[in-house]
């Protein structure tokens, strides 16, 4: 077991190593030169000479990789091109954003499809359960920035129940502070964003729960279970859903890792300050040290979703051999 | 081809499978025709007899979806971008698999150091955050239709590796491979002729699956600002409509795009799973 977790972790180092590398060799090999925008070519070429200086873009490429490498492992992330201020900085108060927006919805969007998906299946053929196909599907083929748009259309320009957008009322906190996060201001801004990541995210686990409790029902102890006179309810909930879990269970850290990159989309709809709005305007502005490290971390984030779904399985399904 | 062929027989046998082959069908001759269907260009803005730009009419006679804010006609813009959406579909999926099925084919069959090492790459684009990949790859590249596709193909091969590899694992202790190593069959030889055409169900359904995720994708790469400027697709009239901040007051504008690319991918999704139902005993049982 720990031979099967040492080697997974190692296989995840790897991977971020390889990111990180990619990431640094990208932003110089491919055409185009990235600090044309800080360092405008109609500048002396004394002045130029000093501002490469200053980001260290005078030295050869191998010796800027080895600093670039250090910094990361010490979490320095840079100046940014844009601010001239830390990278580190701006990055800090963004994850926090970006993880109370995709984790409650994430769950959310699961619990919904557990349970959805196994009376479903309990249902068989009905036409309960063609609609709630139908409409589970409809919503994981509807592109959620639009989503996004109809519901800000409805809910907060024609009913205004909703703000549009952002994270709290502007000017109403000077400062990110954890009175910030608790106040009702700040859940009346997450509602919507909160509600349509979930519709969207919401088919996938409905539709693995439906299929896992389809071969749990044909399971003896199922039979079992009626023979001893049990209710359907609680044969379905306390019987067949609890069996049923598993693939859930093993899947949600990763989906959480993939639905994290997917918050550039649902963040910039919202103006929804998260590491994925951060990304987006950052590349917008040609702020490169500011992509290099929200893109790092919402790869680390990534990795690490598959790399504790990897764990579950193997935790939890004790058919797996660890090899 | 013959695969091909059989793909639609089963999925026009399925009820829902059916009513999407027909959606599908009709996206694909929108796609044909549409630009000479579209009354007006796909950048065209329209004036009136006065000479004034016909800017965000709701719709009526003769601007049946409304115009923009720029004076184009929503209708015949729709009517343009069912090419690209489907182009890009099309095109991105059958790259992706041709990718993941010759990854998963080589590392199954051949097994040992190369399994390894082709496992050890899939996992590493497995840890692409997609969509951001795709973002910073397209700021560095340029946009336009070729290189979407490209960046496209290059993350999403990863998971089809994965499948095919697993069955073709499976399937290389079978006693028909063998045989036909028995026979001299080389390598090469049982690689195409023997094992392909058994994993070829699987790699369809993937195809199925990535036309429905390349199309909205490349919609999402629209809506970010990063699509091709050149190109009108349902993506980017969502995204003019909302940079324009015009969409509320307009919303014949942001609703036929968005409702296009759900129905066409809806149907995409379900022609996947009738298909897949019929061809994966496992997923028989459950009806769509």
């Amino acid at each position: 077991m720990s031979a099967f977790l040492l080697k997974r972790f190692w296989h995840m180092c790897l991977t971020l190593f390889v990111m990180i590398t990619l990431m640094f060799f990208m932003f110089r090999m491919l055409p185009g030169d990235p600090t044309a925008t800080v360092i405008s070519p109609a500048l002396y070429p004394k002045a130029q000479e000093a501002l490469r200086a200053q980001f260290g873009l005078d030295k050869p490429l191998w010796e800027q990789y080895f600093i670039y490498l250090k910094n990361l492992a010490t979490l320095d992330f840079g100046i940014s091109f844009h601010t001239r201020r830390p990278v580190a900085d701006a990055i800090e108060g963004r994850l926090l954003n970006t993880v109370l927006l995709i984790l409650p919805s994430m769950l959310a969007a699961y619990l919904a499809g557990a349970i959805m998906g196994a009376v479903v299946a309990w249902r068989r053929g009905s036409r309960f359960e063609t609609i709630l196909v139908l409409v589970a599907t409809a919503f994981q083929a509807t592109p959620v920035f639009w989503l996004g748009m109809l519901a800000i259309l409805l809910f907060s320009i024609k009913l205004d129940l909703f703000p549009i957008g952002h994270l709290v009322t502007p000017g109403m906190f000077p400062q990110n502070t954890l009175k910030m996060y608790i106040s009702a201001d700040f859940l009346h801004h997450l509602a919507l964003p909160f509600i349509v990541n979930a519709l969207y995210q919401f088919c996938f686990p409905f539709l693995l729960m439906r299929s896992s409790m389809l071969a749990t029902i044909g399971e003896d102890y199922i039979e079992l279970a009626r023979m001893k006179g049990l209710t359907e309810r609680r044969i379905l909930f306390g019987h067949a859903m609890r069996n049923s879990m598993l693939p859930l269970a093993t899947t949600l850290p990763m989906i959480l890792g993939w639905a994290v990159a997917g918050s550039v989309v649902i963040e910039t709809v919202f103006s929804w300050p998260g590491l994925g709005l951060l990304m987006v305007e950052a590349v917008g502005r040609s702020d490169y040290p500011m992509v290099q490290a929200s893109f790092l971390l919402i790869a680390v984030l990534t990795i690490a979703g598959t790399f504790i779904s990897d764990l579950i399985y193997g935790f939890l399904d004790p058919r797996i051999v660890y090899k | 081809m013959s695969h091909f062929i059989d793909f639609l027989r089963i999925v026009w046998r399925h009820p829902s499978g059916k009513i999407s082959l027909l959606v599908f069908g009709l996206c694909i001759i929108l796609a044909v025709f549409g630009p000479v269907l579209a009354p007006y260009g796909a950048f065209e803005r329209v004036y009136d007899a006065n000479d004034n730009l016909v800017r965000l009419v709701s719709p009526r006679w003769e601007h049946p979806l409304g115009t923009t804010l720029l004076g184009r006609d929503v209708l015949s813009q729709m009517l343009w971008g069912a090419r690209p959406a489907l182009v890009i579909g099309l095109l991105t999926a059958v790259g992706t698999v041709a990718i993941g099925l010759n990854v998963g084919l080589i590392a199954g069959y051949f097994g040992g150091r190369l399994d390894s090492l082709l496992m050890r790459i899939t996992d590493i684009f497995l840890g692409l955050p997609f969509l951001p990949f795709i973002i910073v790859l397209l700021s560095l590249t340029g946009r336009n239709i070729w290189t979407i596709i490209f960046a496209m193909m290059i993350v999403m091969w990863r998971s089809t590796a994965r499948i095919i590899r697993a069955q073709v694992l499976s399937l290389r202790e079978m006693p028909f491979i063998s045989a036909a190593r028995t026979t001299g069959a080389s390598d090469f030889d049982i690689l195409y002729r023997e094992v392909a055409p058994n994993v070829m169900p699987l790699a369809l359904i993937g195809v199925t699956f990535a036309v429905a995720w390349a199309i909205i994708t490349e919609a999402s790469i629209g809506f970010l600002g990063f699509g091709d400027p050149d190109v009108v697709s349902w993506g980017s009239i969502i995204y003019q409509a909302y940079a324009s901040q015009m969409m509320y007051r307009a919303p014949w504008w942001v609703l036929p795009p968005g409702i296009a690319i759900m129905v066409l991918v809806t149907a995409v999704y379900f022609i996947g799973r009738a298909y897949e139902e019929v061809v994966n005993p496992r997923m028989r049982d459950i009806g769509t």
